[in-house]
């Protein structure tokens, strides 16, 4: 017998009432269940970090999170990043900055470093953002733009203040 | 003004970065049934038995099927043959029968309603196997002939006269590790059959389609131009993604055989033990030098370690391998033999610049070693013997991929003279390591040539809708190069138009049925020629029929900004015909047609080309060794490179920065270890160490436009792989520097325990403090 569970949880705004197994990964949930498939599955084992979802604030791999434990929760995904048709400054600077490739694991970087940007408000040094970008895996780019695309992100949103790498 | 060559942003990147990409398991069809394929946990041995009858009747199980339910003993064809080599006898069943011969072969497939009861149901299914020894060294004894895949030599002149009249002759071993492209999107495949039509729509093949979609017909039985290829996003190519495996026979099969729509999506641990593997090869190379230093000769014996099938690269990597060895140099004799040995691992495939990775960093640590031994400079080694301009093209008597080795144009010294003064300018060679302890700096240098633009063939439409839009339906596929970019800007020149208007679709078997797809860096070179002459093709026609409009002459009509205007005519007294009132006048019943004219605003163009084109560079590291630990950290990196005319540098300088991390990747920390059974060590990210933004230093680009390529209309060579070509010779130079050895670095990955061995054996020497 299948073990089934009724959750209520919000994504994106959105509020949604579903059946799920217990044993159901929040991830497999939210792409084939709840049809946001902009969050993507590299390993399934908490590495690669290209589900990386925002559940209540904190950014967690949604490949170890179960459905169910995303009861009364309010999850952010990729989807909920931009404004209508206009990007956020941060997928702005990730096109701006070539951060991205086959732009598989684009989304896992993107909402780790929106949960790091919308916590952490003290100037973001170069080491400081190298050392988030190593959280989760790119095969394509090399890094160097995500870096940058996080930085100049990161500056932007901390207006009249000097950037942290030039104070 | 031209748009080739403008930093323009990505077409691809507002559906990527909004969530909306359209990767294989985003894909899904209504009454979709789920696969899961049972692998052999055995490296080899005889199958006994095979139970799945309780797997065939666990909850929401559809079907089970094994060896003995296909069609046939199918095996899959090699795609990429070698004229002189026959490997019949070696390729890979789509499900094994009586023997396994890898830990992760196909033995059967489970179908259901939902991917978890798969799994569970596949654990159900008992496989009876007796063990055999597994063969997992390619290099012992016990390898015995009946092992060996395919033997080939590819050289020239009399290598074994110039060693005997040489002044000096310098020899090492190297052997690469066995690692691979990894892409971080797993593969997935999913079927759709219209079975009253004997249609079947396939979304998941990735980087040869047609060649796929016809294999595929040919298999089942079926008129090819039934089977569509859908375009789709794909999280990374790199070589592995998109060949034919046998799952690309086994979903399509089940979905007509069960009449329902099958998807397969792989896991991690899958992908790790099934997906091509490359790059494992023992080279034992020397080289013959006068007494001024010049090479005489040069040769490689090399065993490739090709895991337990020939799949359908055949033996392209090792021919690669041998043929592209001489690289940028003056090398009057050469012989390279290859020995493809078949072991009980994954099967091999190619990898980002299969051969010229592995054959780099034999010639270049070869060379850095004959500076020691010669008491010469590496660089003044490495000028004294590159090509030059004089000599060039360049025209070796070897064959590869079928094609002549000519080395088309280029300054390979001035390039190399940049680099050095560039590293030189940046501070690469001043640094000195951290005082005390046991970190030692050490500087290496590489160089190569490339290869890129394979052919025979790319085809391209372009299409203006009456919109005024422009599509451009290519053969190529989108697997985050930025194709889609790429073919836009190349339209836009050529056509005249806005490169925002300009819609690529590529790799939709339907709408592009003629392509040859996207691998051996040539969708650039091949498929944008193709696009490019198409383009062309269009604003010819659209200037006739605006003449007929305008009823004016061609000659005095120009095609700027994507509409028509007479030629001196400032006022604009004639009207401004857009691309759209061109469309509407070129479609069906218009007066403006002449009878049996076809309607449309439209081309397909062929490019051809039989030879390809040889881009160039040097890369520079500066690394940091602790003899302790055994850690190497990367600490700067340079590529310089030639690519005769970059369509948009920044997409350009992307490939290169992407390829230099993965080389980096497998130059320290990538490697799939097997135990004394065969059974793969490294099935997880936690073991399969993929560099993160930690161990990738920030790399520095000279990204040289000198030398076009003279075999196609935009000069363009291809710049997919030359990031990653001399990553491992360049890493193992600079590691070879810090620790003063005297001879080679041994094998690559220079992982932690290679490192402390190298530094334990030169103990008790001195070590020089700074590089």
């Amino acid at each position: 017998m299948k073990d089934m569970h009724e959750i209520r949880l919000t994504v994106n705004g959105h509020v949604h009432q579903l059946v799920v197994e217990a044993r159901r990964t929040l991830a497999d949930m939210l792409r084939h269940d709840l049809g946001y498939t902009g969050t993507h599955l590299g390993c399934e084992h908490g590495i690669c970090g290209a589900c990386t979802v925002i559940l209540d604030g904190a950014p967690v791999r949604a490949c170890l999170v179960f459905g169910v434990q995303a009861d009364g929760t309010e999850v952010r995904t990729v989807e909920g990043l931009a404004d209508g048709e206009q990007l956020s400054d941060l997928q702005q600077a990730f096109s701006d900055h070539h951060a991205l490739q086959c732009g598989f694991c684009t989304p896992g970087f993107l909402m780790l470093a929106e949960a790091y940007l919308a916590e952490d408000t003290t100037p973001l040094t170069e080491e400081q953002a190298r050392e988030l970008v190593a959280s989760n895996l790119c095969r394509c780019t090399g890094y160097q733009g995500i870096i940058e695309a996080v930085l100049a992100t990161a500056r932007a949103r901390r207006p009249g203040r000097k950037p942290a790498d030039e104070a | 003004m031209t748009v080739i060559g403008a930093r323009l942003p990505r077409q691809e990147d507002p559906r990527l970065l909004r969530g909306r990409g359209r990767f294989g398991d985003d894909i899904s069809a209504p009454g979709q049934l789920w696969a899961r394929v049972v692998r052999s946990g055995s490296a080899h041995g005889q199958v006994r038995g095979l139970d799945v009858t309780e797997a065939a009747h666990a909850p929401g199980i559809t079907a089970v099927v094994t060896a003995e339910d296909l069609p046939s003993r199918l095996v899959i064809p090699v795609r990429l043959a070698i004229a002189g080599t026959d490997l019949s006898d070696f390729l890979q069943p789509v499900l094994a029968a009586d023997t396994v011969r890898y830990v992760g072969e196909p033995v059967a497939v489970v179908v259901g309603d939902d991917p978890y009861a798969c799994e569970d149901a596949a654990e159900l299914i008992e496989i009876d196997i007796t063990e055999r020894p597994a063969v997992l060294d390619a290099r012992s004894p016990q390898n015995h002939q009946e092992n060996v895949a395919a033997e080939l030599t590819r050289g020239y002149g009399d290598t074994d006269a110039a060693f005997a009249a040489a002044a000096h002759v310098v020899r090492i071993d190297l052997a690469i590790g066995r690692h691979s492209g990894v892409p971080l999107e797993p593969r997935c495949l999913l079927a759709v059959p219209a079975a009253d039509r004997g249609e079947l729509d396939i979304f998941g093949m990735t980087k040869v389609p047609v060649w796929n979609r016809d294999l595929l017909a040919d298999m089942l039985g079926l008129d090819e131009t039934l089977i569509r290829v859908h375009a789709i996003d794909a999280g990374g190519g790199f070589g592995v993604r998109g060949e034919f495996y046998p799952e690309d026979f086994l979903i399509p099969w089940l979905a007509m055989k069960l009449g329902r729509p099958v998807k397969w999506a792989e896991d991690r641990a899958e992908h790790l033990m099934a997906v091509n593997h490359s790059r494992q090869q023992y080279h034992r190379i020397a080289a013959a030098f006068d007494d001024q230093g010049r090479i005489l000769a040069l040769e490689d014996d090399i065993t490739q370690d090709n895991g337990a099938y020939c799949r359908t690269h055949g033996v392209a990597v090792p021919e690669l391998t041998a043929a592209m060895l001489p690289g940028p140099y003056r090398v009057p004799a050469y012989r390279g033999r290859v020995r493809v040995v078949l072991t009980n691992k994954t099967p091999c495939g190619t990898y980002r610049a299969p051969g010229r990775f592995e054959g780099t960093a034999a010639r270049e640590h070869l060379l850095d070693v004959a500076a020691t031994q010669l008491g010469i400079d590496p660089i003044r080694l490495r000028m004294r013997n590159l090509l030059t301009p004089s000599e060039m093209p360049h025209e070796r008597p070897i064959s590869t991929l079928g094609t002549d080795l000519i080395l088309d144009t280029g300054d390979y010294p001035a390039l190399l003279a940049a680099a050095v003064r560039e590293a030189g300018r940046l501070g690469y060679r001043g640094r000195t390591a951290a005082p005390g302890g046991n970190r030692r700096l050490g500087f290496g240098l590489a160089m190569f040539v490339e290869k890129s633009g394979l052919g025979p063939q790319e085809t391209a439409d372009v299409t203006v809708s009456k919109s005024g839009a422009v599509h451009v339906y290519s053969g190529g596929t989108s697997m985050g190069q930025g194709i889609e970019t790429v073919l836009a800007q190349i339209t836009a020149d050529a056509l005249g138009v806005d490169p925002r208007t300009v819609r690529v679709t590529a790799g939709d078997t339907a709408a592009q049925p003629f392509g040859s797809g996207s691998w051996a860096s040539r969708s650039t070179v091949v498929g944008g020629s193709a696009v490019h002459q198409a383009a062309l093709a269009v604003r010819e026609r659209a200037l006739q029929l605006a003449a007929r409009m305008l009823e004016a002459a061609e000659e005095d009509l120009d095609l700027a900004d994507g509409s028509v205007s007479v030629r001196g005519d400032p006022d604009l007294k004639t009207a401004r015909l857009s691309l759209a009132d061109i469309a509407r006048a070129a479609a069906p019943a218009s007066g403006y047609l002449k009878p049996g004219e076809p309607a449309g605003l439209t081309a397909r163009r062929r490019f051809e080309v039989s030879h390809m084109t040889y881009p160039y560079g040097a890369h520079a590291a500066v690394v940091e060794v602790d003899t302790g630990t055994g850690r190497v950290r990367v600490l700067r990196y340079l590529v310089a490179y030639e690519v005769g005319r970059a369509i948009n540098p920044m997409l350009v300088e992307g490939q290169l920065r992407g390829g230099v991390a993965q080389g980096i990747g497998g130059a320290l920390f990538e490697e799939f270890r097997y135990d004394e059974t065969g059974q793969p060590q490294a099935i997880t990210f936690i073991e399969y160490r993929l560099p993160t933004a930690a161990e990738i230093p920030p790399v520095d680009v000279l990204l040289f436009q000198d030398a076009p390529s003279p075999g196609n209309p935009l000069g363009v060579m291809g710049a997919g792989e030359g990031g990653i070509n001399a990553v491992g010779a360049a890493v193992a130079n600079a590691v070879r520097d810090a620790l003063r050895l005297p001879g080679g670095v041994g094998q690559l990955p220079l992982d932690p325990a290679r490192v402390c061995a190298l530094a334990q054996a030169t103990t008790g020497q001195a070590i020089g403090g700074t590089a």
